[in-house]
């Protein structure tokens, strides 16, 4: 298990206690008083320490490296039914962006999101979790495929944004992006958008217009990062604290704007800390949103999903 | 050998005589092309010598869009908030301000109906001299708008990008109006009504992430920058070395975003053909 700055007084504590159960176990000495009070210790350090997260430390533990990624939550979510679709039909399959049909339950779903890797070598196999244009003309074309057989989507969101590759800019970017929020806005489909680690910007919009758009506890969702926001408005990358705290990205920030729907909690210390109990919580509110949605008509169902996108926004006059 | 010759030696011009040259009289194109500020208004503040297009704001493009600069705005009276509380280096009630007193306008964006070779238009045009045609809640919700008044009223729809994307000081709700604005696009594109997007220099961000890539037609100004990413990020992102003209209008009809450019002083014709065939209606003159 990996530590952030922060959690370093809970390391002290649990490297004590395994000490002190170690000593326990080798040696007569009763170290069972010890022990309980060392992990009454834990206890209450965890809690002091998570209920209280700053907006930069939600930052950091939405990008923990232990923490779930999209396919790992499919694959809880579907077991052996899930069945990896590939390509844009176009120019290529984007790694970074994986796509799929799976059942939860009877219920089969699409499901769309950003991948990224777990040690160096799939990390850029997976661009980061930066997708291309072709990632989100894939998403598209398994957006469509759905629509066509009344199939919900269910996209997970995990990115530090949109590929920013010369490439990538030839192959139309932005157009790709532009394409699929407007697609999104009118697919005749449910579609229920999970923000599972990162939410940077475009690169998350492009596969984020939802009926429902939920947060898990500790990710991010806004503009821009807070260390580009930091680099633009204070020309230095050292202010991403503050950017953090003013660009309002944590989920009980998104909820109280408005702009995402449902938070849905995370085990004490984050997702990765327990993940079944993270997948269970996650699969409960995809089962419950779409049951909501299921019953609507195709243009109830647009209509108050394009009345939901008008209303957001902050202005007078 | 000279030309001329100096009858009386010295300046012999008195202070009160001298004639200065009053300043903004002049323009200078980044090729080193000067030009009288009068003539450029004239060629559609085009630089005649090098055809450089010179970054203009609403006012210039209603006037050359609009029938004898007749319009009627649309929703003047929306202003920013500051929902967030947000502040950087400066607040963003601050940088509002300022804005609005340097450039006398409400936000980045104004909206307008009016006749254009005799027919309804309406257009949304940004402004980027307003926090760099940055799109807040405000350019969302009176684009929004104005395409909801094309909508209502059957009226061709364009508009005119200059920005350089989402507005940072409104966070998430700067990104959700590229969502807003997607969706009246997606209703008007359900109607059939046409709408035109314009990317002037520049177009990047947020805005080439939606409205500015979504039009029936994408069209653009000789040397537009046009961009998700901008240029600079892109060089430090990859470490590579960025080809000619990345970026430019020219590269883009090239990879194939856009379906033609077309100089300033034919504006005005081309989007009115180009409404009249979609349309199948006679060709205006």
């Amino acid at each position: 298990m990996e530590y952030l700055e922060f959690e370093l007084p809970i390391k002290e504590l649990e490297d004590q206690l395994q000490k002190c159960q170690i000593i326990g176990e080798e040696s007569d000495v009763d170290v069972t008083e010890t022990c309980k009070k060392i992990e009454k210790k834990l206890k209450e350090t965890k809690k002091d320490i998570y209920k209280n997260l700053t907006a930069w430390q939600r930052v950091q533990l939405s990008r923990h490296p232990n923490r779930p990624y999209t396919l790992d939550h499919i694959k809880a979510l579907c077991g052996d039914s899930f069945l990896e679709l590939h390509g844009d039909r176009n120019v290529k399959d984007d790694k970074a962006m994986i796509g799929g049909l799976g059942k939860i339950g009877d219920q089969t779903y699409m499901f769309i999101g950003q991948q990224k890797g777990y040690n160096t070598k799939t990390r850029q196999y997976r661009n980061f979790g930066m997708a291309n244009p072709e990632g989100y003309r894939k998403a598209l074309r398994l957006m469509k495929s759905a629509e066509k057989f009344g199939i919900p989507v269910v996209t997970l969101v995990d990115t530090p944004g949109a590929y920013p590759g010369l490439e990538a800019e030839e192959r139309g970017q932005g157009e790709a992006i532009a394409r699929n929020i407007l697609e999104m806005a009118r697919l005749k489909v449910p579609i229920i958008t999970i923000i599972i680690g990162e939410g940077a910007s475009g690169g998350a919009l492009g596969i984020g217009v939802g009926d429902k758009v939920l947060m898990l506890e500790n990710t991010w969702y806004s503009v821009i990062s807070p260390e580009s926001c930091s680099s633009i408005l204070w020309r230095s990358w050292e202010y991403k604290e503050q950017a953090a705290e003013a660009l309002k990205l944590t989920a009980p920030d998104m909820k109280k704007l408005k702009l995402v729907d449902q938070i849905i909690k995370e085990p004490l210390g984050g997702a990765h800390t327990d993940r079944e109990t993270t997948f269970k919580s996650v699969s409960d509110a995809i089962v419950k949103n779409y049951e909501e949605l299921k019953n609507l008509s195709p243009k109830e169902l647009v209509d108050q999903r394009m009345e939901k996108y008008m209303q957001m926004g902050v202005y007078k006059g | 050998m000279s030309w001329f010759k100096r009858k009386t030696k010295g300046i012999t011009t008195t202070t009160e005589e001298k004639k200065d040259t009053p300043r903004g009289l002049w323009y200078k194109s980044p090729t080193g092309k000067i030009v009288d500020t009068e003539e450029l208004e004239r060629n559609f503040y085009v630089s005649p010598e090098d055809d450089y297009h010179v970054r203009i704001g609403s006012k210039e493009y209603f006037e050359i869009l609009f029938d004898d600069n007749k319009f009627k705005e649309l929703d003047t009276k929306l202003e920013s908030k500051d929902p967030l509380k947000f502040e950087d280096t400066k607040k963003y009630p601050d940088r509002l301000k300022a804005a609005q007193e340097k450039t006398k306008l409400k936000d980045a964006v104004r909206t307008a109906v009016g006749k254009s070779k005799g027919k309804d238009l309406v257009i949304a045009c940004m402004d980027f001299s307003f926090i760099g045609g940055s799109m807040g809640s405000v350019v969302g919700e009176k684009i929004a708008r104005a395409a909801d008044y094309a909508l209502k009223n059957n009226i061709p729809f364009m508009i005119i990008s200059k920005s350089g994307g989402a507005r940072m000081m409104e966070a998430a709700l700067s990104l959700m109006q590229l969502a807003k604005t997607s969706v009246k696009l997606a209703q008007l594109a359900d109607a059939g009504i046409p709408y035109i997007s314009l990317c002037t220099d520049p177009t990047t961000g947020g805005t080439t992430a939606s409205f500015a890539m979504l039009g029936d037609i994408n069209i653009s100004e000789p040397g537009a920058l046009i961009g998700f990413a901008g240029p600079r990020v892109v060089r430090d992102t990859t470490g590579q070395e960025l080809p000619e003209g990345f970026q430019t209008s020219e590269f883009l009809l090239e990879h194939g975003f856009l379906d033609f450019i077309s100089h300033r002083k034919d504006l005005k014709n081309k989007i009115n053909l180009y409404i009249d065939l979609i349309t199948n209606q006679p060709l205006r003159a």
